[in-house]
């Protein structure tokens, strides 16, 4: 983490590279419809085309979110590409969604 | 009418009593009168290694086993496996109580650095999983290990803290037994956690404490708080052993033994005289004295006589090995071997260095536990005083000797000491019956003496005696009380030969009088006799003078009759008439 990336080692930079991610939710409770717009949002702009989102709700299926090792909501876990990443919150800080994604945004150069 | 009014005020306890879950682990059962409360989340706090984790899964293991009340274990600490694997070796199978049904291990891996926050969050997932997990066996017990974990994690602290307080409320609104681990904060300071708030917010705290002094850890509990209920709140040591969580309420020092007429031999007829027809059963005797004065063969002879009674005893030797004792034990004819073989009696032995006070309590509770012995020896407990203070030491006998009151087991300890020294004072105040053995020293030997200090309750002997050691078993002589002091060893044989001569003495002075007697008496005896002969001879020849006599004065009158007819006489003499 402490380690700077190398400029041109971004994970996931690489354009034709597909995006796997999971949200885990709590019904459709206010916070988890923001992290989802938000997440949405963000990739559309940032993977358009190459992303994947599943949506699990946690009241639902309380054994695959704890399987997943999902303790709050909203989660969202990058399962593709590695390493496995986790962002806690409703996402309504997109500097911190996409560093914590780590989405490169589109608009930087490669 | 009021009478009834009154009869149900007086029947019916003020408030509702406090309905409490056993935790299956005995001392802490005990000190909380009867486990946690029911229905209520429970904090256990304390510092890395300080023992939470087992105490949360005896809790869970003794629900699911002993009271069919399963349980639901959420852990942020370990993986399933690990702690699977870590109370495998208590017995604790974790693995068949989930098979069974009667557990659900939920286990966490959190890991900060792969955890971004970004946003408002909130910990549903965890009620929506422990609901879950409730529902699925019934869980009636749930613990938490450990909630410092999930601080942190997600960056917002306060949001944590909050969705704590809702969880706890949540299990209290399900009636769920709780325990919610917490790391114990090195910050100090007024808070019993890192995050310092679960406290007020939990109905019971329980706080487990690891400490090192002169390299000796012991473990110590102690119940901060019990909304609604008396506890102890002392510092209680508690042992993690082979058998899982053991606390020991040895401070329960509540004298409320039962008192028994019952004798117990010591196995030492004399002993037994002297105090009076033996111990009584559930009491306690201490042996003091100096090295080598044969403490350790009181201890045997009580635990000899027992085993032949057919009762279980226990010796727990702080000084020698096992092997050593029941060597020299039999070389005062004392082979408590077959005991050990056939399973009466259990020695155990260990270095008090081994162990700090409260785990060579612990220890003792658990044999206790597991042999039930009627009779019970420590020997050498003054040795534990070599690690850590006297007053310490002393606390720490006292524990041990309620110990063995409460369970009414009769015990013999032994305590070096030299005369009336302090800490053997303090303990002796403790102790029923005191013995002391004292070497004293005379004519170039060393001699044993036995003083009986004082024995409760008994009208016991105030006299010294020799102590002696023989090839079969210890024997207790008078000793000689002279102008230099009381005679023992070849001064009391000297004595006793002395006195022997003098027996003699006297008995062939009297036999030499008897036999002077006997013969005045035969002599006597024959005088009158004698005497006797002649007075009959006497009393013959008296009558017959008498017979002599009547013959003789009839014969004159015959005679005096014919004269007178002869001469004519006219007149009779008597007539007064002149002849």
């Amino acid at each position: 983490m402490s380690e700077p990336y190398p400029a041109n080692d971004w994970t996931g930079a690489e354009h034709d590279e597909q995006w796997d991610l999971c949200v885990y939710v709590t019904d459709n409770s206010p916070k988890s419809q923001r992290a989802i717009e938000n997440l949405r949002r963000a990739c559309e702009e940032h993977l358009t085309g190459r992303y994947q989102i599943e949506i699990v709700d946690v009241l639902k299926d309380p054994r695959r979110a704890a399987a997943d090792q999902i303790l709050a909501a909203p989660t969202v876990v990058r399962r593709v590409p590695s390493p496995i990443r986790k962002l806690v919150g409703d996402l309504s800080d997109s500097n911190r969604l996409l560093i914590g994604l780590e989405i490169r945004p589109s608009g930087e150069p490669a | 009418m009021e009478s009834t009014i009154l009869t149900t005020l007086t029947d019916q306890p003020v408030g509702p009593t406090l309905d409490k879950t056993p935790t299956g682990i005995s001392g802490l059962d005990q000190i909380t009168g009867g486990g946690l409360p029911r229905g209520r989340v429970t904090l256990v706090a304390g510092s890395a290694g300080a023992g939470k984790t087992l105490l949360g899964l005896n809790f869970l293991v003794a629900g699911a086993r002993e009271y069919d009340e399963p349980g639901v274990l959420m852990t942020f600490e370990e993986s399933a496996d690990k702690v699977a694997s870590n109370v495998r070796s208590l017995g604790f199978d974790l693995d068949e109580l989930q098979r069974k049904g009667m557990l659900v291990v939920l286990a966490f891996r959190v890991d900060p650095s792969e955890i971004t926050a970004a946003g408002d969050f909130d910990l549903e997932p965890i009620f929506a999983i422990l609901a879950d997990a409730i529902e699925r066996v019934g869980a009636k017990r749930v613990v938490l290990d450990t909630i410092e974990v999930i601080f942190g994690a997600f960056g917002d602290d306060t949001i944590v803290r909050s969705e704590l307080i809702r969880l706890v409320r949540w299990l209290d609104d399900r009636g769920i037994t709780a325990v919610l681990i917490g790391e114990r904060g090195n910050r100090g300071g007024d808070s019993l956690t890192r995050h310092g708030i679960e406290e007020y917010v939990t109905d019971c705290v329980i706080v487990l404490d690891h400490r090192v002094t002169a390299e000796i850890s012991t473990r110590r509990l102690r119940v901060v708080k019990y909304r609604g209920s008396a506890h102890g709140t002392n510092e209680y040591p508690f042992l993690i052993s082979a058998r899982g969580f053991t606390v020991l309420p040895i401070t329960s020092v509540a004298l409320d033994y039962a008192a028994s007429e019952d004798r117990v031999s010591t196995g030492i007829p004399r002993l037994d005289h002297m105090l009076g027809g033996g111990m009584f059963r559930g009491s306690t005797l201490m042996v003091s004295g100096t090295a080598g004065t044969g403490k350790t063969s009181v201890g045997a002879h009580m635990v000899n006589s027992a085993c032949a009674r057919g009762e279980h005893a226990l010796m727990v030797l702080l000084e020698e090995s096992p092997e050593q004792v029941l060597r020299n034990m039999q070389s005062l004819g004392l082979d408590l071997r077959p005991w050990v073989e056939a399973g009466l009696l259990r020695i155990w032995a260990a270095r008090p260095s081994a162990f700090g006070l409260e785990t060579h309590l612990a220890i003792l509770a658990g044999l206790i536990e597991e042999e039930k012995p009627s009779v019970a020896v420590l020997d050498g407990i003054a040795s534990l005083s070599n690690t850590t203070l006297d007053a310490e030491v002393t606390s720490s006998v006292a524990r041990q000797i309620d110990l063995l009151k409460t369970r009414g087991i009769t015990s013999v300890i032994t305590a070096l000491g030299q005369g009336e020294d302090v800490s053997t004072v303090s303990v002796s105040a403790m102790v029923d019956t005191w013995l002391q053995l004292r070497n004293i020293e005379a004519n170039g030997e060393r001699n044993r003496l036995l003083f009986v200090l004082k024995s409760r309750g008994t009208s016991h002997s105030n006299q010294v005696r020799e102590f002696v050691l023989t090839d079969h078993g210890v024997e207790l002589v008078d000793v000689y009380i002279g102008a230099a002091g009381v005679l023992a060893g070849s001064a009391r044989v000297t004595q006793q030969a002395a006195e022997r001569d003098e027996e003699l003495r006297i008995a062939e002075e009297l036999a030499r009088r008897r036999r002077e007697l006997h013969r005045s008496v035969i002599e006597r005896e024959a005088h009158i006799v004698a005497t006797q002969d002649q007075l009959d001879a006497e009393r013959t020849e008296i009558n017959r003078i008498d017979l002599r006599e009547g013959h003789l004065v009839a014969d004159i009158e015959a005679d005096r009759s014919t004269m007178a007819a002869r001469r004519w006489a006219d007149a009779s003499p008597h007539n007064g008439e002149t002849l």
